[in-house]
């Protein structure tokens, strides 16, 4: 699905990722996991277009995706969330959502300033498409709310719930754990099961070990931008490398 | 804002709007009320459209006079010295103004925050410098007379009584009705794009330029888009502006005239279609009621800005809507 060759990206003396070679296989759940200023999303900005790297190839189901801007990507299948939420906060959340079908919504010009017929028919199915998609991550009980009124929780899977409505192939998560309580995080993993149930694949980046561990089918260490180690959550825990890594040891 | 945004209370915001509208010459009293109230809706039309790109998009156009002196001197222009009737004239003028709003959208709308305002604002100078410069097409700083308007040889002149079905009709009387009329079409092509996939991906451009990116807004042409439509709304209310007044001159062009617009944005409430219309009756209403003050004008408008920046930075119709719904919510113990 995804397949990551020889990627180099600095920033002036800082090598955020360093020669950096993996593979997404389609349908699944593949974390990348490192300590902190690995360059785990550095990665995740240069795999959305955010950033352009220096050197090396990003291939989408075997096309060279290097160099396109995210909004082509996203046309492409691909979306995401952030660590540090965006969302519309100018908006409500069902209209957030409402947004994330921007790409399935063909409105012509006039129709849109005449509120033709077909517009209203089309908005009336993007919201509920959209209303759905809210149920479904779990802040059903928000789709009247103004963004800006909802707890940090709920906004975390509202920009999911946002990123799920472009019908994407590929979704990468970032952080979606971080700041989520324990039974936020618990629902967090069914969600995310459930996601990739539905034959999108999952990457994501992650600090909670637990999760990761018991969600993830593949995991990438990242320390200073190389690849420390991929495996199996297995193949992960017993590498001394990680251990070392992780513990300072 | 919430309440504005569902279909429900928009279609109420606007038959109130309506409401007023077909109400005030009932009580206007003079020519001169129908011309504040003329000027007054042909302005807060062009603001309204203004309020798309900033207030929506969250872009700053420092330079908007520009748009609407353009406008208002293809018709004057068009029509006095090429022998344009009226309508052709006003649409010359609006395609023209699309084509040099998306020539210069393009790499202006490029620039962030401060760079944006401060290019929009050079551009905006230029505008009236040229006016003021070329005299020989633009009649320079003496101003040029405009045709009354007319359409398919009716002349609607503000100094003519009219006989329509029986009742005569002054010309201030027809003036304000088109007027009226212009603002209401105006409110309704804003509130029905605000509403359709193209105003969401604008907001979000606003609340989060890389969110909609992700998903697959290319927020590059809606900036673009925007800039188009807001530049066409000026210059729409600017030719009306100049056939209704008979004579424009570089005026209209200023910077000072560009800050009046925008005050009347950040005044009203930003994102706040109802509330521009508000900003602009308000400072157009303000220097009749203190014509004393005429030499300050400029000052007052800087004051108002600062003011309504620091005590009110949603605007006044917004401000007052929240005040509204939070006494709503603590009266009776309503689920929130």
């Amino acid at each position: 699905m995804i397949e990551v060759c020889d990627l180099d990206k600095s920033f002036g003396g800082l090598h955020a990722v360093d020669q950096l070679s993996f593979c997404v296989e389609a349908g699944q759940i593949y974390a990348v996991i490192g300590p902190n200023g690995a360059g785990k999303t550095t990665l995740f900005n240069l795999m959305t277009g955010l950033y352009i790297p220096d050197s090396g190839q990003i291939l989408l189901e075997g096309e060279n995706i290097v160099g396109l801007p995210p909004e082509q990507l996203a046309q492409k299948g691909l979306c995401r969330t952030f660590q540090n939420l965006q969302i519309c906060m100018n908006m409500t959340a069902l209209e957030n959502v409402m947004l994330g079908r921007h790409r399935h919504l063909q409105a012509g010009f006039l129709p849109s300033l005449l509120r033709l017929p077909s517009l209203r028919r089309s908005e009336r199915a993007c919201r509920e498409r959209a209303a759905a998609l809210m149920d479904f991550v779990g802040c059903g009980n928000y789709l009247r709310t103004e963004a800006s009124a909802m707890p940090y929780g709920a906004l975390k899977r509202l920009e999911i719930a946002r990123a799920l409505a472009s019908e994407p192939k590929v979704i990468l998560l970032d952080e979606p754990a971080a700041g989520l309580n324990g039974a936020e995080t618990a629902a967090l993993e069914q969600l995310i099961a459930d996601i990739a149930a539905q034959g999108v694949t999952v990457v994501l980046v992650e600090h909670d070990m637990k999760l990761v561990m018991s969600i993830s089918q593949r995991l990438l260490v990242l320390d200073y931008g190389r690849k420390l180690a991929e495996g199996n959550p297995d193949e992960i825990r017993k590498n001394p490398d990680v251990i070392a890594a992780y513990l300072g040891a | 804002m919430r309440h504005m945004h569902s279909r429900w209370g928009s279609q109420i915001s606007f038959l109130s709007l309506a409401l007023v509208l077909v109400a005030l010459p009932f009580v206007m009293q003079n020519d001169f009320h129908f011309d504040i109230a003329t000027q007054i809706a042909i302005i807060a039309a062009t603001v309204v459209g203004l309020n798309l790109l900033v207030g929506f998009a969250g872009q700053v156009s420092l330079g908007h006079a520009a748009f609407f002196a353009i406008g208002a001197y293809s018709s004057a222009i068009l029509t006095s010295r090429y022998g344009f009737t009226p309508l052709p004239a006003m649409l010359a003028g609006a395609v023209g103004v699309a084509v040099l709003a998306l020539i210069l959208g393009k790499p202006i709308l490029r620039l962030k925050g401060h760079y944006l305002s401060m290019a929009t604002l050079g551009l905006g100078i230029i505008i009236a410098i040229i006016i003021n410069n070329e005299g020989w097409l633009t009649g320079g700083p003496d101003g040029i007379p405009v045709p009354p308007l007319s359409v398919f040889g009716m002349e609607l002149s503000i100094f003519e009584q009219y006989e329509i079905a029986g009742y005569t009709l002054s010309g201030t009387l027809l003036w304000y009705i088109l007027a009226a009329g212009l603002l209401l079409v105006a409110v309704w092509i804003a509130q029905n794009l605000i509403d359709s996939p193209i105003g969401r991906a604008l907001r979000a451009v606003h609340g989060s330029e890389v969110a909609a990116r992700v998903v697959g807004v290319d927020t590059t042409r809606y900036k673009a888009l925007v800039f188009v439509i807001s530049a066409v709304y000026a210059s729409v209310m600017g030719s009306f502006f100049a056939h209704y007044s008979g004579f424009i001159t570089p005026q209209i062009a200023s910077f000072q005239h560009s800050i009046e617009l925008i005050t009347m944005v950040v005044l009203g409430g930003m994102a706040s279609t109802y509330g521009v219309i508000l900003g602009a009756a308000l400072l157009l209403l303000l220097p009749q009621l203190l014509t004393d003050f005429q030499d300050y004008e400029m000052m007052m408008f800087g004051l108002i800005l600062m003011l309504t920046m620091i005590f009110m930075p949603k605007g006044l119709l917004p401000t007052f809507q929240q005040i509204l719904r939070r006494a709503l919510r603590r009266s009776p113990k309503t689920d929130p």
